[in-house]
């Protein structure tokens, strides 16, 4: 799990000199300054979007949810990956979690955080997002708990808490050694603040490995119970393609699908880059490939039982839904989805595949495209030709609805090249106890 | 600041609201600093003050929008004892079409007209109304109406025209008027006519012509007494002076549920679609020359009862020459106005022989002593022309192309031309006059039977217009420059003396002149020939036509009706040119290919529209698009089409060509597809089956679930439950229920683009659909409100409860609480939720500060971000509720009227409490017609449907 040679002194010295010493790299700001770019672009994407409407996006009727709801699933889904690795795997005793749970986290986190922006966005007046929220109001209103963008807001919002607080317990021991490590006297205030006070005492230890496990124990069902309230958005509603009781586990599979794949994207080049091939080796990818073979397999499980269920159904709207996905005007889409999610991820099956990274950074880039585009047509082939022949319309996306995808590229990207600037983006202590466990194991 | 401030009577503020309509004023508004207040310093400042002061209280009168209508008239219903704010008054009026008389209530609220409604007591209108009439009260508030009295171009008064005017009419009074022309409109009004007879005894060398582009010379039908009706290319359903009379007297025929057996029967052969070919329980669409020829067939055979067995319509000519011929003086032969001479002399020879004359038709003599266009340009290029006054109309634009009207226009050296708009013909003329809206003067006009209706005012011109009755008591220079005076003054030669006060006021009370009629002659039929039997054609056919909602392009500049989809082609903001598939396939063309247009050596650019039930190489056009000088809306729409049009062959005819140009157009439609894919969305039947076993028409397969089956429970209704029933059988996809719910609601127009993009905003719509083959599909129309379900989809998924139900059963709308997620519009099966994806109330249509003064005060005019869709009217229902609460009594069945009710002419739409077992919507809801849309999905809609049965001749279609 950890390449030989390596000793507790080593382990810290190399993951927090990326940040406390080693300068600031043209690479770096070369991929910084992109990023931020794109960023700057969705600034401007929202901007224009705050001011005239929602209608700078393609959205019509009948495709009243877009781009920003397919985002909005898509991102969340990534998000799943980091709480995955974190608490499942930690409470099943995975031990080679431990190399990739830390920037596994930071991208749940930043990918709640561009996920949590679309349902915002895509409000007609955002500015009155509020009013989701049960606040005493004045005039007593309250929300309407019957629908499932309800319990989406707290799905979202627990999720967001509980990883964020997740992701910063298990970081404060290491913060502690970033302050103990650093030299200049801010960067030690800083760190020393945020560390809170850590000292490394066994009573410490003996909180933190509690406190660690039952955030643990909470994060848990949450990767379950976030997509799946994610997926009531549609399952709840009676159109064709969406009311389907298979979309909770469905969902969830594609999440963690979609989120390995986002792992697999990040780790590739960060190791490469970074020089981190003894901490996060062929092993970690290998692993990977693997649950995001076993989850693309139930995807496409879905996929079938999805077909089976509307020919089975004898329903006539959703055996037409089925077929204008499949041979529709946005036949296109449904074919790359299934090229990416479910053609694709077979070359998992080789060993020789799954050890080579270069070609599972190929396949976890398709993997995400094909999850995005999953997304798409669950949201625009099932609303563009419902009930009525008559309303049937298409969507077509803008400049603006691109902007915004490619600007939420940006905004994860910002915060993902300043967690690995700021952060020690291996968790230093769990490495720590890896090597004393590995050699303990070898004596 | 240059107009004046006078009192004519005291405690009326008559010239201050003149003088807000002016366009100083305006200028005014708009400035936040007047033009006199950066001149304060100015030694001579006094005057100035007492300008600004002057404007100041006009600017008060603005602010307060409070255009009070002036004192004389007469409100129709509801007369309170004084005008009671947030209470509408209605008063009886009318507006012309082709220059026709239609009765209107105007509803006013606080002296402003915000709906138009037609006037149960009129006989053009019985209380229904159509799209012209719902949407000329946007006519009256458009913005690019002329404004100004024009000499040259440049902005002049109307009392420097009355003094140039002054120099001619005595020049006039020595030449007896030789050289001066009057060309009008087609006209109707009793005044009018009268002035222009005294204008001729007073200038007897003076001539008046007239034009109306798309004339409508139809006889008179009775469908009330017709059992068989036979139309060659008459669509008497759409468009005409009597329009809606014919719709109201066809509809109770069609009346399933009152009298299945007794349904009368259409055959309709006609070249291009049209809303009565849809309504046809036979139709042929044939081309012209394949018309004639089956006419001639059928001559023959009424003739000689010979077979005509090389027909390959014999079927067809058989049934239904049997068909007239049982029911002689009970049948109807109808001949469209485009139809050839020969046809339409065969029309009238068939009702002669199968005595219908009198009985189901009343031919009529045209009116005399009016010159037409054609003799007047011949006069012109003579020389014979020294002024012409030209009142109303466009000819630059609409006359024949071949009579150069604008060319031949700019040789007469005295040219004045009177309209609303400052069109292209104004742009050719010396003088331009701004018009009065016929709801801001007063005048009045004779119906398509001849009853008279004086029209009177209800707003005091928004723009400074003047009447026509004034522009002629100048030519007459006579005492009485006020309409009013003017058509007083003719109508006490009129009507007797001693009850003189009582009958005016009891006209003008009622809409319809007490007992007065405008004679009808009678016309002699001469007998005919037997019909030339017309070679066929082989090539391609030019049909040119109105446009069903702009017409010639008297409303052009109307956004509403350039957003309201096209019967059949369901196209909005273009014409194009339509063909039918075959053709289409055999041209290789395809739907927005834009094609060259060749005819008789002229050209002009227009993109195909591929429409199923188009015949066989013929391809049509319509007029009123292609306009340079409309306004900001309707200012190059469209091609032109008079750039085909030429005087010998007004209608088009064979020998068009088609070049491809390989250029494309995009063409904006709502509803993209016309198939029903098998789902039983419009249910139908013939009355044969209907008869045999009723229930077999709504038969479905599978029943929606028992009503216990819920998880939320039920609603109950201790009260009242509002429902509406749609019946299909009557429905004849004329979309006046759009326009009238479109000026009822505040519903914006969106444009072009937006409405390419899905985002058209009406509340209700009508769908189409095709069934059978696309050559000769049956067509299917279906107006599709808010169906107010008992298990609303959207009320589920609205996070913060924006979409509520009311304890009434309505599925309400709270814009204020609406955040706009948009879930409710996705789940809702019928999709007939409107999203406001932009501030659309501030776009280039909605914009206009005009505009603001004909919103319907009882309904919020909604913001950018928040849902809309149909509200059964809920203001309607509120008042109702309100004065019944008031007198401690239960609201009568149809006490409410919803807006597309209300205008419906054929009564298709019946809004009731169906809780109520004996009011009729409740009655409706019991037929074994009446079907709920999509019911299978457990929706439990409030509007149903009642299934569409058509009585076809069991000769030729077997059941």
């Amino acid at each position: 799990m950890v390449a030989p040679g390596h000793n507790s002194e080593s382990v810290t010295q190399k993951i927090s000199s990326i940040v406390l010493e080693r300068p600031i790299m043209l690479g770096w700001l070369g991929g910084f300054t992109v990023a931020f770019g794109l960023l700057m672009m969705l600034n401007i994407a929202i901007g224009w979007l705050l001011i005239k409407g929602v209608g700078v996006w393609g959205i019509n009727i009948p495709v009243a949810w877009g781009f920003a709801i397919v985002n909005f699933v898509w991102w969340i889904g990534i998000g799943h990956a980091g709480t995955f690795i974190s608490a499942i795997l930690l409470l099943l005793h995975q031990d080679w979690r431990t190399s990739i749970n830390r920037f596994a986290e930071s991208m749940t986190l930043f990918a709640v955080a561009c996920a949590g922006m679309f349902p915002l966005l895509h409000l007609g007046r955002p500015w009155v997002f509020y009013w989701l929220l049960p606040y005493p109001d004045t005039m007593g209103l309250w929300p309407q708990w019957r629908s499932p963008l309800v319990w989406d807001v707290f799905a979202v919002g627990t999720y967001l808490t509980v990883s964020l607080i997740f992701w910063y317990v298990g970081m404060v021991p290491d913060l502690a050694t970033m302050r103990d490590r650093a030299i200049r006297r801010p960067v030690q205030l800083v760190y020393g603040i945020i560390a809170l006070g850590w000292r490394g005492s066994a009573r410490h230890w003996k909180r933190f490995h509690a406190a660690y496990l039952l955030l643990a124990g909470l994060a848990t069902p949450l990767v379950l119970s976030v997509h799946s309230v994610v997926s009531l958005d549609f399952a709840v509603a009676m159109v064709p393609g969406w009311h389907s009781t298979i979309f909770p586990p469905y969902f969830v599979a594609g999440a963690i699908f979609s989120g390995f794949a986002m792992v697999l994207t990040l780790a590739v080049p960060i190791r490469k880059f970074y020089g981190l091939q003894d901490f996060i080796t062929i092993r970690h990818l290998e692993n990977c490939a693997k649950i995001m073979l076993a989850t693309g397999l139930m995807v496409a499980h879905g996929y079938i039982t999805e077909g089976f269920m509307s020919w089975y159904s004898d329903d006539k709207f959703d055996i037409y839904m089925t077929l204008n996905r499949i041979f529709g005007p946005y036949a296109p889409a449904y074919w790359l989805l299934i090229l990416c999610n479910v053609i694709v991820p077979q070359a998992i099956w080789f060993k020789k595949i799954r050890t080579n990274p270069a070609i599972l950074f190929v396949i976890a880039l398709l993997v995400n495209v094909g999850m995005w585009t999953e997304r798409f047509v669950i949201v625009v082939t099932s609303l563009h030709r419902d009930f009525l022949p008559s309303a049937w319309g298409i969507y077509d996306a803008t400049q603006w609805d691109w902007m915004t995808l490619l600007g939420s590229f940006g905004l994860f990207l910002s915060l993902l090249f300043l967690f690995l600037r700021v952060l020690p983006a291996i968790s230093i202590a769990e490495m720590r106890t890896l090597i004393r466990e590995q050699k303990e194991a070898s004596k | 600041m240059s107009a004046k401030l006078e009192i004519t009577e005291p405690g009326h503020w008559r010239s201050l609201q003149e003088l807000a309509g002016s366009k100083e004023l305006e200028d005014v508004v708009h400035r936040e600093f007047q033009i006199g207040a950066s001149e304060w310093k100015d030694p001579v400042s006094r005057r100035k003050f007492l300008k600004l002061m002057g404007a100041s209280m006009a600017l008060a009168g603005v602010s307060a929008c409070t255009r009070q209508a002036a004192e004389r008239i007469v409100p129709y219903v509801r007369q309170p004892e004084e005008l009671i704010p947030g209470k509408p008054l209605f008063f009886a009026s009318a507006l012309t079409l082709a220059g026709y008389a239609r009765g209107v209530l105007v509803e006013t609220h606080e002296g402003r007209p915000t709906k138009i409604e037609g006037n149960p007591e009129h006989p053009a209108s019985l209380g229904a109304s159509d799209i012209f009439m719902q949407a000329e009260i946007l006519v009256l508030y458009d913005p690019d109406r002329s404004q100004a009295i024009l000499n040259n171009g440049q902005i002049s008064t109307w009392e420097s025209f009355l003094g140039y005017l002054t120099g001619r009419t005595q020049n006039w009074k020595t030449d007896r008027g030789a050289g001066l022309r009057l060309l009008t409109r087609h006209e109707t009004s009793p005044t009018f006519v009268d002035q222009m007879q005294h204008l001729m005894s007073k200038y007897p060398a003076a001539k008046w012509h007239e034009y109306e582009p798309v004339a409508t010379g139809d006889p008179i039908y009775h469908f009330d007494k017709a059992e068989v009706i036979f139309s060659i290319g008459g669509d008497f359903l759409s468009w005409g002076p009597a329009s809606l009379k014919y719709q109201r007297d066809f509809a109770a025929w069609r009346r399933a549920t009152d009298r299945p057996g007794s349904m009368n029967r259409l055959y309709v052969v006609e070249s291009t679609p049209s809303i009565t070919g849809a309504m046809a329980d036979h139709r042929l669409a044939l081309s012209p020359d394949r018309i004639a020829r089956l006419v001639r067939e059928i001559q023959t055979r009424l003739e000689s009862n010979e077979i005509a067995s090389s027909v390959q319509q014999a079927k067809f000519i058989s049934a239904l020459v049997a068909d007239l011929q049982q029911h002689t003086g009970k049948s109807l032969v109808i001949a469209g106005e485009h139809e050839a001479p020969a046809i339409q002399e065969f029309a009238r020879w068939c009702n002669e022989l199968l005595r219908n004359v009198n009985q189901t038709v009343e031919y009529s003599a045209p009116t005399a002593m009016r010159g037409g266009l054609a003799e007047l340009v011949n006069d012109i290029n003579a020389g014979g022309v020294k002024a012409l006054l030209i009142i109303g109309g466009n000819p630059v634009y609409d006359a024949p192309v071949d009579l150069e009207f604008g060319k031949t226009l700019d040789k007469v050296p005295i040219s004045i031309h009177m309209g609303l708009y400052a069109n292209e013909t104004a742009e050719h003329c010396q003088w331009h006059i701004p018009e009065a809206h016929a709801l801001e003067s007063w005048s009045d006009a004779c119906a398509f039977d001849g009853t008279a209706t004086i029209m009177q005012p209800v707003i005091e011109p928004l723009f400074a217009g003047k009447s026509r009755h004034q522009l002629l008591a100048a030519l007459l220079e006579d005492a009485a420059s006020d309409s009013y005076d003017l058509v007083r003054a003719y109508w006490q030669t009129q009507l007797p003396a001693p009850d003189f006060e009582k009958l005016w006021r009891k006209s003008l009370y009622g809409g319809v002149v007490v007992n007065w009629r405008e004679p009808i002659k009678g016309s002699s039929f001469g007998g005919t020939q037997t019909l030339p039997l017309g070679a066929e054609i082989s090539g391609l056919y030019l049909l040119i036509r109105a446009d069903p909602h702009i017409g010639d392009g008297m409303f052009s500049n109307n956004a509403w009706l350039q957003e309201l989809p096209k019967p059949l082609t369901k196209l909005v903001w273009d014409n194009a040119a339509l063909i039918s598939p075959a053709t289409a396939e055999r041209l290789q063309l395809a739907s927005e290919d834009l094609v060259l247009l060749k005819y008789r050596g002229r050209s002009v650019q227009a993109p195909v529209w591929v429409l199923p039930g188009q015949a066989d190489d013929c391809v049509t056009v319509h007029l009123g698009y292609g306009r340079a000088r409309a306004g900001n809306v309707g200012s190059g729409v469209g091609f032109n089409v008079n750039a085909l049009r030429t005087s010998d062959a007004l209608w088009g005819g064979p020998g068009l060509q088609i070049e491809k140009t390989g250029q494309r157009h995009t063409l904006v439609t709502t509803q993209h597809h016309y198939m029903m894919e098998d789902r039983h969305l419009v249910r139908a039947g013939t009355v044969a089956e209907f008869e045999k076993n009723p229930a077999s028409i709504t038969r479905t397969d599978e029943p929606p679930p028992a009503k216990a089956d819920t998880l939320y429970g039920n609603y109950r209704y201790k009260d009242r439950a509002w429902g509406m029933a749609i019946d299909l059988n009557t429905c004849i996809g004329c979309n006046a229920c759009t326009i009238a719910c479109q000026a009822e609601n505040n519903i914006p127009v969106v444009g072009k683009e937006q409405v390419a993009a899905g985002r058209e905003m009406h509340w209700i719509r009508v769908d189409r659909y095709f069934i059978g083959g696309v050559q000769d599909p049956k067509v299917f129309h279906q107006p599709v409100p808010c169906m107010h379900c008992e298990n609303a989809p959207c009320e589920l998924v609205c996070p913060v409860g924006a979409t509520v139900h009311s304890e009434e059963g309505l599925n309400q709308m709270v814009y204020n609480r609406c955040i706009g997620t948009r879930f409710c519009s996705n789940n809702c099966p019928y999709k007939v939720r409107r999203f406001n994806f932009l501030e659309y109330d501030a776009n280039r249509f909605e914009s206009p500060i005009s505009l603001k003064l004909m919103r319907n005060p009882d309904v919020t005019v909604r913001s950018r971000g928040v849902m809309e869709k149909c509200t059964y009217c809920v203001q309607r229902i509120n008042a109702v509720k309100i004065e019944a609460e008031k007198a401690n009594r239960a609201i009568r069945d149809g006490e409410i009227t919803p807006a597309c009710a209300q205008a419906c002419p054929a009564e298709a739409i019946i809004f009731g409490d169906i809780n109520d077992p004996n009011s009729r919507v409740a009655k409706l809801r019991a037929s074994p017609l009446n079907y709920a849309l999509l019911q299978e999905l457990n929706t439990r809609p409030r509007t149903t449907y009642l299934a569409k049965l058509r009585n076809p001749n069991p000769e030729v279609e077997k059941a």
